[in-house]
């Protein structure tokens, strides 16, 4: 997948859609059960202020996830404009 | 679990769950869901009970149980702790497995978020698959029609086979029908489960697996089912299935290892262990999917409000996040001390005058002198002591304290502080704990449990002390005003004492930080393990209620304890103060022997014993300083603080005293309670040992290195 990125490096206000998560054990299970499986849809909502972690709307769920985990999932982002919060 | 009556103090206990039926026929219900639905506020409003709600996941960490009755049946409810699924990763989702599981409640009630309905069916199918009287309880519809979401209940009833109810759990009206539902579900219960399908890939292995696998005919599950989750690799299953159906040391070897080979064989055959518990969830995920659509019917933003982002964006934003934390908390406890002063001054004058009517009821009856002395200058000084100083701001601070609770702020602090707790190879969600402890250590250990790895946890249950519960911050408070401030009250006094008392709290933190990190590359190595956090919509705290109940709770909370510890603890002091061992008061004694130890700390001999006695609760600490100085000789009517100011310095209290207090009450042994929890929780003496001895040590150093300092410097 060469445009893919991880989730770890989307920026807020940024979707993208879950192509390959490279974790296991508890972790994996965890994200799956809230909802992010490989195909989901997720948009990074923030980034926390010592840049770890970071939140994402997972399945209507505000979600936080550190960056050493969103690290091993890749992502491809979504285009379409970025919702505009003033 | 939270901070109420029922969870703090020696209730944080938890003693494992013994369903107590009133009478045999009451139906056991079991109220299930995903983490900060509004369980508990459902459970509440039928049982009528208190069990503490508030706005992050993981309040409930241990089953409670309630009673209500309808004119048809009378109910045992258990409130268990919010799961993403039945798969358990902590502690407190492996309570509601079990719970689940083996306990085999007659009737589950699952509640599930209207917003986030897909995900909520996830663990509704799962638990259909071992439950088989099942009502579903959609909540929170008020929170998601303002999001512009509906949902379809009829659609999804017929969908799902069992009932389905839309609650407003937070309007009490609302749970008529529930109320019907339940009624009708115990009179006619359903009885077969409803199994997902066996994910293909996995179907040969299963079916090999439950010929392999000794008998479970004690269990009332599927075992289908129960091979399936022995495969997603449970352990503790394992465990706990050995347990009720009985096996042998040798079946369980066999169970084991059969297991391992059922894994095996699927390795070779490609399919690893991520692919299995994969494939298993996908199974889930799908019949979900299928479920919810169609019946959610969604206009406008959705699941996180243009509202909620502005928050976020302030209370977690780069440059806002701290001083905001640091303000917020500066301002809880500016508001306790101002409303402190208000009612400290006018109670103690109360109590004051109802130690003169006792004296004069006890001349009435021409009492012995020495029955006087005891029961008034001992017992009941001690008790108007704990009532007039401690209390007020036990009960100011308390409920304001629940308001941040409530309105979801508090997972907030938990994601901005992550970081260096992972620096610290800890959890963010040890923040959580640190809150919790901010009114009780012991409810801060118990609700350690929503850190998944153990190593964490342990690592927050052993710093826990180092936050000053809602019993020192009293002391912290009248030693601040005393020395450091000015007893005069107003608002700007008291404002200086709340950012010297958040400037505290920062050491306390700046300390847990230390230590975790210390004990992280000590005694308890290991990796920062991963870490999810589920941050809760914002909402607005009920106001009214919640301050209300708060301060009722606290304030009877603090009076049994007054009454339970202060009053026998008064009754030992005036023994001792009165009791002479070769001319002088055993309590001379005892704080002559402690004298040099407190001379090293900067404190004195009685200062010590004091902390001491308090060590089963620690609002009495103060008092008996007090008590001690004043039953040596002088006797003097006491009540406001500034005549408690006299009183120290004329026992040669210095400003290195006060703030040596200072430090002690912050760094030494937690109370007899939360020593209690700890052993508890870990199961261990060495670890609760470790709990007494760390935080002991490092107040001891810092107070002989502070004293040392200064008096090298001749500050003093």
């Amino acid at each position: 997948m060469p445009s893919a990125i991880t989730l770890a490096q989307l920026l807020p206000g940024e979707k993208a859609q879950v192509k390959h998560i490279s974790l296991s054990g508890s972790i994996r299970r965890r994200l799956l059960d809230i909802g992010l499986t490989e195909g989901s849809q997720v948009e990074c909502a923030g980034i926390s202020p010592f840049g770890s972690p970071s939140a994402y709307l997972i399945s209507e769920a505000l979600i936080a996830i550190r960056k050493s985990d969103g690290d091993k999932i890749f992502v491809q982002p979504v285009k379409e404009e970025i919702c505009s919060w003033d | 679990m939270g901070l109420t009556h029922g969870s703090t103090g020696k209730n944080a206990v938890d003693n494992g769950l013994h369903i107590h039926k009133r009478s045999p026929e009451d139906v056991v219900v079991a109220v299930a869901g995903n983490p900060n639905v509004g369980k508990s506020t459902i459970f509440n409003a039928l049982t009528g009970m208190h069990q503490h709600t508030g706005n992050w996941p993981g309040k409930t960490v241990s089953n409670a149980q309630g009673y209500f009755r309808t004119k048809k049946h009378s109910y045992v409810m258990v409130d268990i702790p919010g799961a993403y699924s039945l798969l358990a990763h902590s502690q407190e989702e492996e309570v509601a497995r079990d719970f689940l599981c083996f306990q085999r409640p007659a009737l589950c009630i699952v509640i599930c978020d209207a917003g986030c309905l897909q995900r909520s069916m996830n663990l509704t199918l799962q638990i259909l698959e071992i439950v088989p009287n099942v009502i579903v309880c959609v909540n929170l519809l008020d929170e998601a029609e303002l999001r512009g979401v509906r949902v379809d209940l009829e659609l999804l009833e017929k969908r799902l086979g069992v009932p389905v109810v839309g609650t407003v759990a937070r309007k009490k009206q609302s749970l008529k029908r529930l109320t019907a539902l339940m009624d009708a579900a115990a009179d006619h219960p359903r009885s077969v489960c409803s199994p997902l399908p066996c994910p293909n890939a996995l179907k040969t292995a299963a079916a090999w697996l439950e010929k392999a696998l000794p008998p479970t005919n004690a269990l009332p599950l599927c075992r289908e089912w129960l091979c399936l989750r022995f495969l997603e690799g449970e352990a503790s299953l394992v465990r706990q299935t050995a347990e009720a159906c009985g096996w042998s040391e040798a079946e369980i070897q066999q169970a084991k290892s059969s297991i391992a080979t059922a894994k095996e064989q699927l390795a070779r055959e490609g399919i690893s262990q991520n692919s299995i518990s994969d494939s298993m969830v996908a199974v889930v995920h799908e019949k979900a999917k299928k479920l919810t659509q169609g019946c959610i019917h969604q206009q406008g933003e959705g699941g996180y409000s243009r509202r909620d982002r502005k928050l976020d964006q302030f209370f977690t934003g780069r440059r806002t996040a701290f001083p905001i934390m640091l303000l917020l908390l500066a301002l809880l406890f500016w508001i306790t001390i101002s409303g402190a002063n208000l009612i400290s001054d006018s109670l103690s004058g109360l109590l004051l005058r109802g130690q003169d009517l006792l004296s004069l009821l006890f001349e009435h009856f021409h009492a012995p002198g020495w029955l006087h002395d005891a029961c008034v200058l001992g017992i009941y000084r001690t008790l108007a002591w704990v009532v007039s100083v401690m209390l007020p701001p036990m009960a100011i601070f308390f409920p304001l304290f629940t308001l941040l609770e409530d309105s979801g702020y508090l997972p907030r602090i938990a994601y901005n502080l992550d970081r260096p707790f992972e620096k610290c190879c800890a959890c963010g969600k040890q923040s959580l704990c640190m809150a919790m402890g901010l009114g009780c250590n012991a409810a801060g250990v118990v609700g350690c449990r929503i850190i998944d790895s153990p190593r964490e946890r342990l690592i927050a249950i052993l710093t826990n002390t180092f936050i000053p519960c809602n019993g020192r911050l009293p002391i912290l408070l009248s030693i601040l005003s005393m020395f450091f401030v000015g007893t005069e009250g107003g608002l700007l006094h008291s404002f200086i004492s709340a950012l010297i008392l958040t400037g505290l709290l920062v050491l306390s933190i700046a300390m847990t930080f230390l230590v975790s990190r210390l004990l992280s590359k000590t005694l308890l190595k290991g990796v920062p393990s991963s870490f999810t956090l589920e941050m809760p919509p914002y909402r607005k705290p009920q106001l009214g209620k919640v301050i209300v109940r708060s301060v009722y709770d606290r304030v009877l909370f603090v009076l049994g304890r007054a009454v339970a510890v202060a009053a026998p603890a008064g009754l030992v002091l005036w023994l001792c103060a009165n009791m002479d061992v070769q001319g002088s008061s055993l309590l001379s004694h005892c704080c002559r022997f402690f004298e040099d130890a407190g001379q090293l700390m900067g404190m004195d001999g009685a200062i010590l014993v004091a902390f001491l006695l308090g060590f089963p609760a620690s609002e009495i600490v103060l008092p008996i300083v007090m008590m001690a100085y004043l039953s040596t000789g002088m006797l003097m009517e006491t009540g406001a603080l500034n005549e408690m100011r006299q009183v120290l310095l004329s026992h040669g209290w210095t400003w290195l005293t006060a703030a040596n207090v200072l430090l002690f009450t912050l760094f030494h042994w937690p109370c007899s309670t939360t020593l209690l929890t700890i052993r508890k929780e870990t199961g261990s003496l060495k670890w609760t040992a470790l709990a007494f001895v760390l935080p002991t040590i490092i107040g001891i150093i810092f107070c002989i290195g502070f004293t040392a300092l200064i008096r090298l410097l001749g500050l003093v």
